[in-house]
């Protein structure tokens, strides 16, 4: 077995005659921060999606830890070791930022309904050791003390880390971020690019996310791959990807390049 | 005209509408027949006069910045404004001879109630106004009190009239011990007389006060300075008397009031079960009765001596666990095909289940197997016989003893030794302790992974899932387990009724549910309670309300989304979440609160 935690071929989603996935092939060695970038609907999030289970693909096949991911559902999926957060924050509103996080550990909880109706000892210890490693995140995210809010109170940057505590619940191989640092100021931008690397350091998480700000990608990237109208048009070291023609054009439209490089050499 | 102005014109004119329509649906006049305060006030006066005072504190109120002469005239007005378009309708019965046969409540009893009883309608009329217009002020001296009377007067003064309205359970309830002269003192046929009216206001007035004073801090310190060994004794000693209290309860209420619980208490059942659909998972479930009616009819193809009973009837206790599994699996096989739908569509869907059981009920295909229309009859009241009843009999009938020389008692045996939930005090036991069960298994889930699953899918379905959550599984359960309840409380109503009809299983019922649960607080379990009161118990006990009971229901549910959409008894986190937004306005932390 190769040393990639995950492994797309020729992957294909169409929806209706939009191919919004087309022949896509990706590998991510394990223990990695990667990248995907792109202009809007260049098929990021569609690829996400596909990976957990919210879509499934029309064509190719898509291994993780060497088992095929292919008509699993995405709790299937969530407990074979991805989790992931979302592009537009989708907290559990109503329920407190501990019971979020509570929810996150549902792979790996075992007590049933008729234990809990007969408040059996196991049960008790179970739901009481959920409730430690939900508040151990909560530390470990930097919301310490907040785990009787609800979610929905919580201020914009603190939901973002919830939804990173709650991804981390299920102690994930692969975390999917989609767009962690959207709506971010810098400084919140540089506290989640730290935290980032730390949860691959620490915890040996490997990280796909989608971004947009380049400060994170380059920053902390150690792959970064383009993708535009569901196609890789790149992929390689951040410093490859911010010379390459091709990725220029794609953003700012044909002729860019030699439009820059015509002001390069008036400078 | 300026602004203020227009204001108060518009809510005098919206308070005169609504006693206008309060008098043309005929509230008015059904409820002109029950005194508040014997041969004095009755409930329509309250209605109607009361329009006429809050038309004057809320003309007072929308005006902060005035002096006290502006805000009388407004006030005034308001009050005033009140009773034009009553005024208006009187005017119209005296230039409309038949005004009755397109408004078939505009009666004589009306007129007279709104002209004040005066033989010529247009000077009673015009005394109306000028009575509405001192009310008008009296609502702005009442606005213009400080917050600390105002607040125990409105709560005593609810309860006065509330002691009032229900006078004649009262009457019911101290009967047996009081004499005839005492009770004819305090109580006219209905209603309280005058002087103890007045007494207890000003009782009540002066509990609530001191209690907001300084007695509600010192109660609450009191209890703070418990050490742990109190605290755990005092809830010993509380949770013991409310046992004592729920076991006396029957005794204390006699047969009429006991069966009114009993009403409740089948509602509580369902509505427990319910709200693990909706309140929980958020699954709008819309065909309640199905599961009701699967308990009834299950019950009495069982127990039943008719010819659609078994040769040998079985007793109600092997009946109850088979009722309670046939419902969850109802719930089980009827979940199936809704998994995929959501929201709206799983309303309508569950909607048509509701009909469809009782069309099969009322079919002719099942006729020969559950009876059609004619329902299924002789089915035994519960009973306790044989061993179980004797042993019963020896911890029973003592206390029975002891406790008869209050005119109290608790479950007892028949002349035979038997214990038979026949008659509804002894029903109530029945129900008592099957909602006690419910509750309990209620919390248990509620509290659990289960519980917590199931509100994840009520937030956000796809997230969920992406959790790691089997929502399908998750749903199913809900469905399954929801059902459970519904089955026994109409395991206990076949039972209860000794026979059924298709006709008790319409979709009203699922409504009523519904109603109550949302009333009390979705997602609530003490909610539940508070709404089957509400809306099932305050209806039986007012006979003259239960021709406007929809109509109630109706304007309780719009009302209730307009001002406490979060129910009458919220839940924990509804709760939390009114505190934190109060919070939010006045960033004090949450322990400074005292």
């Amino acid at each position: 077995m190769s040393d990639n935690i995950l492994e797309a071929h020729q992957v294909v989603k169409r929806f209706g005659g939009l191919l919004a996935t087309d022949h896509l092939d990706y590998e991510l060695p394990r223990g990695m921060i990667a990248s995907i970038i792109g202009p809007n609907g260049a098929g990021k999030t569609t690829f996400f999606n596909c990976l957990t289970g919210f879509y499934q693909i029309d064509e190719g096949t898509l291994d993780f830890n060497g088992s095929s991911l292919i008509g699993l559902e995405s709790y299937e999926i969530t407990q074979l070791g991805i989790s992931r957060t979302f592009q537009n924050i989708r907290l559990f509103n109503n329920m407190t930022v501990l019971e979020n996080i509570m929810v996150g550990q549902e792979p790996h909880l075992k007590s049933s309904w008729i234990g809990a109706l007969l408040g059996l000892p196991s049960v008790r210890r179970e739901e009481e050791a959920t409730e430690a490693r939900a508040r151990e995140l909560l530390d470990f995210v930097g919301l310490r003390g907040l785990g009787d809010q609800l979610a929905k109170n919580l201020p914009y940057g603190d939901q973002r880390r919830l939804e990173i505590a709650r991804a981390l619940g299920a102690k994930p191989k692969l975390l999917l971020l989609d767009e962690p640092t959207a709506g971010m100021n810098p400084r919140e931008t540089a506290q989640t690019t730290t935290f980032i690397k730390r949860l691959r350091d620490e915890l040996g998480i490997t990280i796909l996310m989608i971004e947009h700000d380049m400060k994170v990608v380059m920053g902390i990237s150690e792959k970064v791959t383009v993708l535009d109208y569901g196609r890789k048009i790149a992929e390689g070291l951040p410093q490859e990807i911010q010379s390459n023609p091709v990725v220029i054009e794609a953003y700012l439209g044909k002729g860019a390049t030699a439009a820059l490089m015509a002001q390069e050499k008036q400078a | 005209m300026n602004e203020e102005l227009r204001g108060t014109i518009k809510t005098g004119l919206i308070a005169g509408v609504v006693t206008l329509s309060l008098g043309m649906i005929g509230i008015l006049v059904a409820f002109n027949k029950r005194f508040i305060v014997t041969d004095a006030v009755t409930l329509a006066d309250l209605l109607l006069f009361g329009m006429a005072v809050i038309a004057g504190y809320l003309g007072a109120s929308s005006l902060k910045e005035h002096s006290m002469g502006r805000r009388l005239l407004h006030g005034g007005l308001a009050g005033m404004l009140a009773a034009v378009p009553t005024f208006l309708l009187i005017l119209l019965t005296l230039v409309w001879e038949g005004i009755r046969d397109s408004f078939i409540n505009v009666e004589p009893a009306l007129v007279s109630l709104l002209t004040l009883d005066n033989e010529n309608v247009v000077v009673g009329g015009i005394l109306l106004i000028v009575v509405f217009g001192v009310l008008g002020l009296v609502g702005v001296g009442y606005a213009q009190l400080p917050v600390r009377f105002r607040r125990p007067i409105s709560m005593s003064l609810a309860w006065t009239i509330g002691s009032g309205v229900m006078s004649d359970i009262l009457i019911g309830i101290l009967r047996p011990r009081m004499s005839n002269d005492t009770l004819r003192s305090l109580f006219g046929s209905t209603g309280l007389q005058p002087v103890p009216f007045v007494v207890l206001f000003v009782l009540l007035t002066a509990v609530f006060f001191w209690w907001q004073q300084g007695g509600q801090t010192r109660y609450q310190t009191l209890r703070q300075n418990f050490t742990p060994r109190q605290q755990k004794s005092s809830r010993r000693v509380s949770i013991s008397l409310l046992v004592i209290f729920l076991l006396i309860l029957p005794s204390l209420l006699g047969v009429y009031l006991s069966e009114i619980f009993n009403e409740i208490g089948r509602f509580v059942l369902m509505g427990l079960g319910l709200n693990i659909a909706i309140g929980l998972a958020g699954l709008l479930d819309l065909g309640y009765v199905t599961n009701f009616a699967v308990g009834a009819y299950i019950m009495a193809l069982l127990t039943s001596s008719s010819q659609f009973g078994p040769e040998n009837p079985w007793s109600f206790w092997l009946a109850v666990p088979i009722c309670v599994v046939a419902a969850m699996f109802t719930g089980f096989i009827l979940a199936l095909p809704v998994l995929k739908m959501r929201g709206d569509y799983l309303a309508i869907a569950t909607l048509g289940f509701g009909e469809i059981i009782r069309v099969l009920a009322r079919s002719d295909a099942l006729k020969p197997v559950i009876g059609g229309a004619q329902g299924i009859l002789q089915i035994p009241a519960a009973q306790i016989g044989g061993f179980m009843a004797q042993v019963m009999g020896y911890i029973l009938n003592p206390i029975n003893n002891l406790l008869s020389r209050f005119e109290l008692g608790i479950l007892a045996t028949n002349s035979n030794g038997d214990i038979v939930f026949g008659n509804p005090p002894q029903l109530y036991y029945l129900f008592i302790l099957a909602s006690l069960l419910m509750l309990f298994i209620s919390r248990r889930l509620n509290n659990s992974r289960t519980g917590r699953r199931w509100m994840a899918i009520r937030e956000d379905e796809d997230v969920a899932a992406a959790m790691g959550i089997n929502t399908t599984n998750a749903k199913v359960l809900a469905f399954t387990l929801s059902a459970a309840s519904g089955g026994l409380a109409g395991a206990i109503f076949a039972a209860k009724l000794g026979s059924i009809f298709p006709s008790s299983f319409e979709l009203l019922i699922s409504i009523n549910v519904l109603a109550l649960i949302i009333v009390g607080g979705l997602g609530s379990i003490p909610g539940v309670i508070v709404g089957a009161f509400a809306l099932v118990g305050i209806p039986q006990l007012l006979s003259e309300f239960a021709e406007f009971r929809l109509l109630l229901y109706g304007i309780a549910l719009i009302g209730m989304m307009l001002v406490r959409p979060e129910g009458l008894w919220p839940s924990e986190v509804h709760r939390r979440e009114i505190h934190s937004h109060g919070e939010d306005e006045t960033a004090v932390p949450v322990s400074v609160k005292p």
